[in-house]
């Protein structure tokens, strides 16, 4: 028989696991987190100066123009809507496949899904360009008719599928954590953070009578939200697909984007917990080189997967026999803007084939530069998608040319420092892996222990 | 169900071991008490069984819930789009169904989901403010059993002999739970 990898290592009692996973709430503010939170927070500053200059000056600031409607606003929405799928495949059907390892990294993945999600948010809200106005995307009775949202657009479906996947992601992610938040309860030493904790956990007790029905919630949560990942993100490639412009107007998007979603997601997850791990020594022993190793094999696969796509598109719009279809892929590539082509198939199909060498893999330098250039490769898939489709599309003379302003610019570069300060809140003030979850597969992997496995 | 949720006094036992607790719930059932519960800093696997629980109905109210979302967004974009105020759009008919079954299945999940935590929550009892807490360790590293004063033929001396014989670590009787 094989041997199973230990999923916690070293011989810990649960009062250890407590004590680690509590050790970075209670340890008081350090220096070192302090430093990166205030840099994080001059970062999204950047961020809210670019955004409240779109906002009170106008979407024109951006390099959108006639014919490229859909920019830098569309690509980043995109961008951080599939970031977020990792942490539901974590969470959510790995969970319901029993794939244990998951429970080391699922509460920092969801957490980087919900502020992904955040984040990508804002983008389809001032994309509207009057983003006060936002409301009109949701249908309530108005006194201009009433006047109705058109239930037949796909930009439509996407308000509800992105409403629908934030609030069940943030459900499933708090219900998950509220044990833990008992335990921090119980744990607190001062009035403060006892009466916060003590609010946030919901006065739980852990009483297996409520264990039951809990545990019972928490798999129909995740057997709720893995059609619903799946369908999220087909969702968004319908804002494409249903339209008829080439390069848009093909089936493959849904499982393309779904897998390029994945993709990236998980480049983001090992983007993050490197660097949790390196500034938390204690989680080492629970996300281990193993998770890594594991997460690092998957985005070799979804790697593989994306460049299979881009192949058959490829083939498709040659087989296909229509002109057009056929000059939005050879301008892709070939045309004014293959630059932005070619950055994205080999940071996303050839680096991270490295992953095959098992130092590679194992690696936690290479594994986190490898999983930033999939991260500028999936932007730029979704950059190179929605971009070189508009800029040439029926008839030479309506091309034209997308520019990046300051604007572009300082949105997607801002936008990692929301993300990264809601992280960094995150890492601080809330339990980064779960505790109630993790004593149950302690002992998986281990001489005389794992009899749940 | 929703009784227990009211604070009673009664007898604690407290163990260390997952195994331990899992014996002493049996036990306990045997005894013939019947409103006694487990506490655990996590869900211990075959507690349900030794406790003799029945499987979680929130299932049903999920189903119930998702139907109803479904059959709620199917209602509602026939009304605005084919009924209210009918507007052809891209030349399809008024109620033109596939174009509707995203959002049905978005509300399917979104009301299906909200409604099993809905119901975890009136349950359980959550969220309940100051809950009395038998010992802090019970999040951390220790198990549990908890006998209701108002339990079935509840007696001190012989719960307390009960505990002992099960090897617990520690016995209490606190004024409520």
């Amino acid at each position: 028989m094989i041997g199973r990898a230990p999923l916690v290592l070293g011989r810990k009692t649960f009062a250890d696991i407590t004590n680690d996973i509590c050790a970075p709430v209670e340890g008081g503010t350090k220096r070192g987190w302090l430093s990166l939170f205030a840099l994080t927070l001059v970062w999204a500053g950047i961020f809210f100066s670019v955004v409240g200059a779109i906002v009170c000056i106008g979407t024109g600031l951006m390099g959108i123009s006639h014919p490229v409607g859909w920019g830098t606003m569309i690509v980043t929405f995109v961008f951080w809507i599939g970031i977020g799928h990792a942490g539901t495949l974590i969470s959510a059907i790995l969970f319901l496949f029993r794939q244990k390892w998951r429970t080391g990294i699922a509460r920092a993945a969801e957490a980087m899904t919900i502020f992904a999600v955040m984040t990508a948010g804002i983008f389809p809200a001032l994309h509207t360009g009057r983003p006060w106005l936002d409301l009109w995307l949701f249908p309530y009775p108005n006194q201009r008719g009433p006047l109705w949202i058109n239930f037949r657009s796909p930009l439509l479906w996407d308000v509800f599928a992105v409403s629908t996947y934030f609030t069940i992601s943030l459900v499933f992610w708090y219900i998950g954590m509220v044990p833990d938040l008992a335990t921090l309860r119980d744990r607190a030493k001062d009035k403060v953070s006892k009466t916060i904790y003590g609010m946030l956990s919901l006065g739980w007790r852990g009483n297996n009578r409520a264990w039951s029905h809990y545990e019972s919630t928490y798999l129909i949560l995740a057997g709720l939200s893995t059609p619903l990942v799946l369908s999220v993100h087909s969702i968004v490639s319908f804002d494409f697909a249903v339209s008829l412009l080439p390069g848009w107007h093909t089936t493959i998007f849904p499982p393309y984007f779904v897998a390029g979603a994945i993709f990236s997601g998980f480049a983001m997850v090992v983007t993050l917990l490197t660097l949790v791990r390196t500034a938390y020594p204690q989680f080492q022993d629970y996300i281990t080189l193993d998770h890594l190793e594991v997460m690092n094999k998957i985005i070799m696969t979804t790697g593989l997967m994306v460049g299979y796509a881009y192949a058959s598109e490829f083939f498709i719009a040659w087989y296909s026999g229509n002109g057009y279809e056929r000059y939005t892929f050879i301008n892709r590539a070939f045309g004014p803007m293959s630059w932005s082509y070619w950055i994205m198939v080999s940071c996303n199909v050839l680096i991270p084939q490295l992953f095959w060498i098992k130092s590679v893999r194992r690696g936690i330098i290479p594994m986190f530069i490898i999983s930033i250039f999939v991260n500028i490769g999936m932007w730029f898939e979704r950059f190179v998608i929605t971009v070189t489709s508009l800029h040439r599309d029926f008839l030479p003379g309506s091309w034209g040319m997308f520019h990046f302003t300051w604007a572009d610019l300082g949105l997607i570069f801002g936008s990692f420092g929301m993300f990264l300060m809601l992280f960094m809140l995150f890492i601080r003030f809330l339990p980064a892996v779960s505790i109630a979850e993790i004593k149950p597969v302690m002992n998986v992997g281990k001489e005389g222990g794992g009899h749940h496995a | 169900m929703l009784k227990s949720l009211n604070p009673t006094g009664g007898l604690v036992g407290i163990w260390s071991e997952e195994h331990q607790v899992i014996s002493a719930a049996k036990a306990v059932r045997d005894a013939g008490y019947k409103k006694f519960d487990a506490i655990t800093p996590f869900p211990v696997h075959g507690m349900d069984d030794a406790m003799g629980l029945k499987a979680s109905w929130l299932p049903w109210v999920t189903f119930f819930a998702g139907i109803f979302g479904c059959g709620f967004a199917v209602w509602f974009q026939w009304y605005v789009a084919a009924y209210d105020w009918p507007l052809i759009i891209g030349g399809k008919p008024f109620f033109s169904l596939p174009a509707f079954v995203p959002i049905m299945f978005e509300l399917t999940v979104l009301i299906g989901g909200l409604s099993t935590v809905g119901a975890l929550f009136v349950v359980c009892g959550l969220p309940k403010v100051n809950p009395p807490i038998i010992d802090p360790r019970l999040t951390d590293d220790r198990f549990a059993i908890f006998i209701p004063e108002t339990d079935v033929g509840y007696n001190v001396e012989k719960i307390d002999k009960l505990f002992r014989q099960l090897g617990a670590e520690e016995i209490k009787k606190i004024a409520e739970f």
